[in-house]
């Protein structure tokens, strides 16, 4: 019996394209954990992309995407193994939509994505470290590189005409990159960063940090953390000692959590967050409708991973990992017909016909480098006790 | 003159004030470790969430009286759920004695075996309370935040530094100082305050002169919830309330129960001071201090700060391993470990 099982999956698989089949897609994300108020919304996209998918049944000859949701808890590298495991041997899943954030990620990345061949898009995972990271072709991300985010945060610093800060950064992967990328490009431009030191999530009391923070001084402080954890922690104490009145919030703090906890307190703040004023992202926020924030962050990244996963495979004819990573790249960038959200049944019919596809998606998806997002950010300023968009860049 | 007033406003901003707050916090969970040395004669790790337990209730009340409408206008509505959260405290203490403590006793079991248990219900404590209220952080606090905030500070004074005053940390200075005076009033002036001391002292000598070992347990037991609903609700408002946080805080409050000479409640407040002044002033850069002190010549380029924040809990170790090396009974005499 078990030998006729393997024999027909065999030949199921080696007539590819032609059988129907229910392909198994992860979302790994931290449902607990440090951005557990964001996942929700990016969860939500990525099974709107999967619906639409199988709304259109287009893909691979009436195949149907369905998800497999596992918890990467955001910080616990073995439980987000574990889990990671779990959806790949014993659900099944042909690709992986995570993980979120960037510990874990290389964690599921080098343990489990790389040992069972699976494609990985990451949504939200932005240390630079990742661009380096050993993938076999096989990991892609739909944010950008912090290296990046180092760049622009400089630019809106500078342009606000700050040029002395304080930097304080969650003691992760993901806080120690984005720091160190900042201090790089902000010192480069000119700018004098005072103290560069880490924070450790999940205190009750930040006051000797903001203590060390405040006697080095700066026009504004940097607060690189998350803003479920620590990051808000910081910012309140800053705010009670009036160590510093103004902050500059990287993407782990952009967040309606942020306004909801501090108000007009941080009025004439600024930050930034991946984000794109491309048509894509209008049409993207409009079909998520009242089911979810489609303008949280990472959510609109959430879906372009997604559907990434699902066009590589109609391309490559094959739900194979191992033959679809290579079309990842192709389906995602120019030349093409353009895609917007709303339009992937378009796009995997196109694709099926053979016309060469360029995936714009919700965020102006182009992939460079070892495939990770060029990255567009939208700058945001505080006004008034709510969160306003000041420009893209 | 004035550079001196801005040092000395920049020092009670990120020192004096917060270490003072902070010290009267563990203060109060070093009594009561203290306390039960004392008279139960083990170290009870449990107490870390037995604070968290009574902050717990003292929240869960908390809302209730803020869906009703109660307030204390510019005070916390939490001061009015302090109560409660003590008294079901005590419930659960009482309990516990009943179901796990008391069975030890009267095998007569070693302490170390006792210190092991109370692990024990230290762990089905902690993941009581996480289960009634959750892992999460959970805000409380209402009314006035600050008696004075650092934009008003400067404002009236005109000094070129503020000094906040959190509303919180009056009220936990404030209420320790109270808490503390009505506990010596009654370990020294009320005859079962004196039966306790004397049980303290010489259990043998004190059950002979008809003191009733049940009763100063209970009364123990008692005591110990107060302090511990009281410091874990105070430090839940003045920080935040998390469950886990409590678990951290024990190492401080014992490093200060010992330091002060466990089983001397006037140790451990001078131990809860002691290190909560450490901890702040060590890892405080004194770099803004220095700065308003020393002529423009020789001011300091660097942070001057002489361990890493990280290192915090690190500081409390420290003074632990030298008093225990030096003087094992503590700066005030108690019974040594």
């Amino acid at each position: 019996m078990r030998k006729l099982l393997l024999a027909t999956t065999a030949v199921a698989l080696s007539a590819g394209a032609v059988s129907a089949e229910d392909i198994k897609i992860g979302v790994i994300l931290g449902f607990t954990g440090p951005i557990e108020s964001l996942t929700p919304q990016m969860g939500a996209a990525a099974e709107m992309a999967m619906a639409e998918v199988n709304a259109s049944s287009a893909l691979l000859g009436g195949s149907t995407v369905t998800s497999v949701r596992g918890d990467s808890t955001c910080i616990d590298a073995g439980a987000a193994t574990a889990v990671a495991e779990r959806l790949i041997t014993s659900d099944g899943v042909k690709g992986i939509m995570g993980a979120d954030c960037s510990g874990v990620t290389g964690a599921i990345l080098s343990n489990v994505a790389l040992a069972n061949g699976i494609v990985m898009i990451s949504p939200s995972a932005t240390s630079p470290a990742l661009s380096t990271a050993e993938d076999n072709g096989l990991f892609f991300r739909t944010a950008p590189s912090d290296a990046r985010q180092g760049v622009v945060m400089t630019d809106v610093l500078l342009e606000e005409g700050i040029d002395t800060v304080a930097v304080t950064y969650t003691n992760n992967d993901y806080g120690k990159g984005l720091a160190d990328s900042f201090q790089a490009a902000f010192e480069a431009a000119g700018g004098t960063v005072t103290i560069n030191a880490a924070h450790e999530d999940g205190k009750a009391d930040y006051s000797a940090e903001i203590g060390a923070l405040a006697a080095a001084g700066g026009d504004r402080l940097v607060v690189a953390g998350y803003v479920d954890q620590g990051g808000s922690g910081i910012v309140r104490a800053a705010l009670d000692s009036g160590a510093f009145d103004t902050f500059h919030f990287p993407d782990g703090m952009i967040s309606a959590k942020l306004v909801e906890n501090f108000g007009s307190d941080i009025d004439g703040s600024s930050g930034q967050v991946p984000g794109t004023d491309s048509a894509g992202a209008g049409i993207f926020a409009a079909m998520a409708g009242d089911d979810f924030d489609g303008t949280s962050p990472f959510a609109a990244e959430s879906y372009d991973a997604t559907a990434l996963i699902v066009l590589a495979m109609q391309a490559a004819g094959s739900s194979d990992p191992a033959a679809y990573k290579d079309k990842v790249m192709e389906v995602a960038n120019a030349p093409g017909l353009k895609i917007q959200p709303g339009q992937l049944g378009l796009a995997l019919q196109a694709v099926a016909a053979g016309i060469d596809i360029d995936y714009e998606g919700a965020t102006a998806v182009e992939l460079i480098g070892g495939g990770e997002s060029a990255g567009n950010y939208r700058q945001v300023g505080y006004e008034g006790g709510a969160e306003i968009t000041v420009k893209y860049r | 003159m004035i550079d001196l007033l801005n040092a000395l406003v920049v020092l009670s901003n990120y020192v004096l004030i917060p270490a003072l707050a902070y010290g009267s916090q563990l203060a109060l969970g070093a009594l009561g470790v203290t306390l039960i040395y004392g008279i139960l004669r083990f170290s009870n790790f449990a107490h870390g969430d037995t604070m968290a337990f009574g902050a717990m209730v003292t929240i869960l009340v908390t809302w209730l009286f803020q869906g009703w409408g109660i307030s204390l206008g510019p005070l916390p509505t939490a001061l009015l759920a302090i109560p409660f959260g003590i008294a079901a405290t005590a419930a659960l203490l009482l309990t516990t004695d009943q179901l796990v403590y008391r069975f030890y006793r009267q095998q007569k079991a070693a302490p170390v075996i006792l210190v092991i248990v109370s692990m024990g219900v230290m762990f089905v404590m902690n993941g009581l309370v996480r289960f009634i209220i959750g892992p999460n952080d959970q805000r409380f606090s209402d009314g006035e935040r600050f008696i004075i905030s650092a934009r008003e500070f400067k404002k009236i004074t005109g000094l070129s530094e503020g000094l906040a005053f959190k509303t919180t940390q009056g009220i936990t200075i404030v209420t320790a100082v109270i808490v503390v005076i009505a506990l010596f009033w009654f370990l020294n002036r009320t005859r079962t305050g004196k039966s306790m001391r004397a049980f303290s002292d010489n259990e043998d000598l004190a059950l002979l002169s008809g003191i009733n070992p049940d009763r100063v347990v209970m009364v123990t037991w008692l005591i110990v919830a107060g302090l511990a609903a009281t410091g874990g609700a105070l430090y839940g408002l003045d920080k935040s309330f998390k469950p886990f946080i409590y678990l951290q805080l024990l190492l401080p409050i014992f490093a200060a129960a010992v330091v002060g000479g466990l089983g001397n409640p006037l140790g451990a407040i001078a131990g809860g001071f002691v290190i909560a002044f450490s901890e702040v002033l060590i890892t405080y850069p004194l770099k803004k201090v220095l700065g308003y002190l020393l002529p423009d010549r020789f001011e300091p380029d660097t942070l001057v700060q002489l361990l890493s924040t990280d290192y915090k809990f690190a500081v409390s170790f420290t003074i632990l391993i030298i008093v225990l090396l030096f003087r094992p009974t503590g700066l005030f005499k108690g019974k040594s470990v």
